[in-house]
């Protein structure tokens, strides 16, 4: 899918841009955001699905205006984040992943047939009347990945999915986004999960101010985090 | 952790399977029925038929026991109360209403998925989408309700862990202002999670 940043700025208050003045295409099956800690990456990534809507410019998903056609951007594109206990919002396993198919005009078995299925496809075959809160930390995130997947989304973006997990599920997670279909946009610090990506942003103050492949996106980036303020 | 809390045990007994309405509509029943009750004879025939009905969902005495840990401390002191001042008789039947009734209220929740229980609500609110109340929000509401009880919980445990190491361990307002913070925050996350799948679209 074509998505488009065209001179987008975005300020939260009257003082400071989160994000200034961004233009870019991408069109790549794998796009990596990194940056420091409140460079605007979240902002950027939340433009994706109209969470978030520019001060100015125009952001544009597949040809769709956030701005305007933000209700089809959202059936187009799934957002994980960070915090999983956020993102799960029904009591039980089976629930929450249901929620994301409420009024498709899908019938119960049909439902129920794809919340199996895209749980087994998650390991989470037998957790299925499961309490959420029961779950570990990384069955949580599977849950709440599982729950956006489901709706078989074209595009999906994720804001540091892993940053809450340890090493394992941390691998487990970008096991799972590597075999894919779906194109990603992924904000990470965990540098090793955009390696093998099509593309990086680097993001710093607002601003993308590198725009490569991985090796040198992330040289970059090491670089600018050595350098003093 | 609270009670209305992942209670439910799945099974497929007599009383998994019965209607959640129908279930809902018993316990209201039995709440006003109690009303009725005088004597001890009564109150042990009714919490033999409540025995009787964990034995058939096949909820083990443990769990049962386990459940009702929290209402002894309010029921041991008012047996004691009412013995004193009034009768042993009075006294068991008042204390053996409230067990029978919380006993029943939880032999519904264990044997009723928490869905099935907000689609009956969902179900007696429908007359008042005239009045521009919307059954859907309500049952969304009340998963939201279910589902942020534990988080909530986990987050007064860090709160207060946090408190711990750094000493502060009587302070109410040290433990207060995080925990509403912590909430608030949650409250606003969950808000993006819901607007990011779809909600109001
Ligand atoms: N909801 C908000 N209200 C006000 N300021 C915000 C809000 N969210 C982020 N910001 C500010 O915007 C800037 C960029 O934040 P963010 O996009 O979250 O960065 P990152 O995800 O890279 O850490 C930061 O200075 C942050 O403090
Ligand atoms: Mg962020």
């Amino acid at each position: 899918m074509l998505i488009e940043f065209d001179g987008v700025s975005h300020a939260y208050d009257e003082y400071r841009f989160a994000v200034r003045d961004v233009t870019v295409t991408l069109t790549e099956r794998r796009i990596g955001l990194i940056g420091a800690n409140g460079s605007g990456k979240s902002t950027m990534a939340r433009m994706l699905n109209g969470l978030v809507l520019p001060t100015s410019g125009r952001v544009t998903v597949d040809g769709l205006d956030t701005a305007r056609s933000g209700k089809e951007v959202r059936r187009k594109v799934g957002f994980c984040f960070t915090d999983p206990d956020a993102q799960i919002v029904m009591p039980t396993v089976a629930e929450d992943v249901a929620f994301g198919l409420r009024r498709r005009g899908l019938s119960k078995a049909e439902i129920r047939a794809r919340v199996e299925a895209i749980l087994a496809r998650h390991g989470l075959a037998g957790h299925h009347d499961h309490p959420a809160h029961l779950l570990s930390g990384g069955q949580k995130q599977l849950l709440a990945l599982a729950s956006v997947l489901v709706t078989e989304p074209d595009l999906l973006v994720m804001d540091e999915p892993t940053t809450l997990l340890d090493l394992r599920n941390a691998r487990m997670i970008a096991d799972l986004v590597a075999n894919l279909d779906q194109q990603v946009v992924m904000v990470t610090h965990h540098l090793d999960l955009v390696r093998d990506f099509d593309r990086v942003l680097v993001v710093d103050g607002g601003r993308v101010v590198f725009d490569a492949p991985p090796a040198e996106a992330i040289d970059h980036y090491l670089q600018l985090m050595a350098s003093p303020r | 952790m609270s009670a209305a809390i992942g209670l439910y045990r799945p099974g497929t007994s007599l009383l998994h399977r019965a209607p959640a309405g129908l279930k809902l509509a018993a316990l209201v029943a039995a709440g006003v029925a109690s009303l009725a009750v005088r004597a001890p004879w009564e109150v042990a025939a009714v919490l033999v038929g409540l025995a009787l009905g964990y034995a058939l969902a096949r909820i083990p005495v443990a769990v049962a026991a386990r459940l009702l840990r929290p209402v002894l401390f309010l029921l041991v002191p008012l047996a004691v109360f009412h013995a004193i001042v009034t009768t042993w008789q009075h006294a068991v039947v008042v204390v053996g209403v409230i067990l029978a009734l919380v006993l029943l209220a939880n032999l519904v929740t264990l044997t009723t998925r928490s869905s099935d229980l907000i689609d009956a609500v969902v179900w007696v609110v429908r007359p008042l989408r005239r009045v521009g109340v919307d059954p859907e929000r309500v049952g969304l509401l009340m998963h939201l309700g279910i589902r942020s009880v534990p988080v909530v919980i986990e987050l007064a445990e860090r709160v207060r862990d946090a408190q711990r190491a750094r000493g502060l361990t009587t302070s109410v307002r040290a433990f207060a202002v995080p925990l509403l913070v912590g909430a608030l925050r949650h409250a606003d996350a969950l808000g993006d999670a819901l607007a990011a799948r779809g909600l109001d679209d």
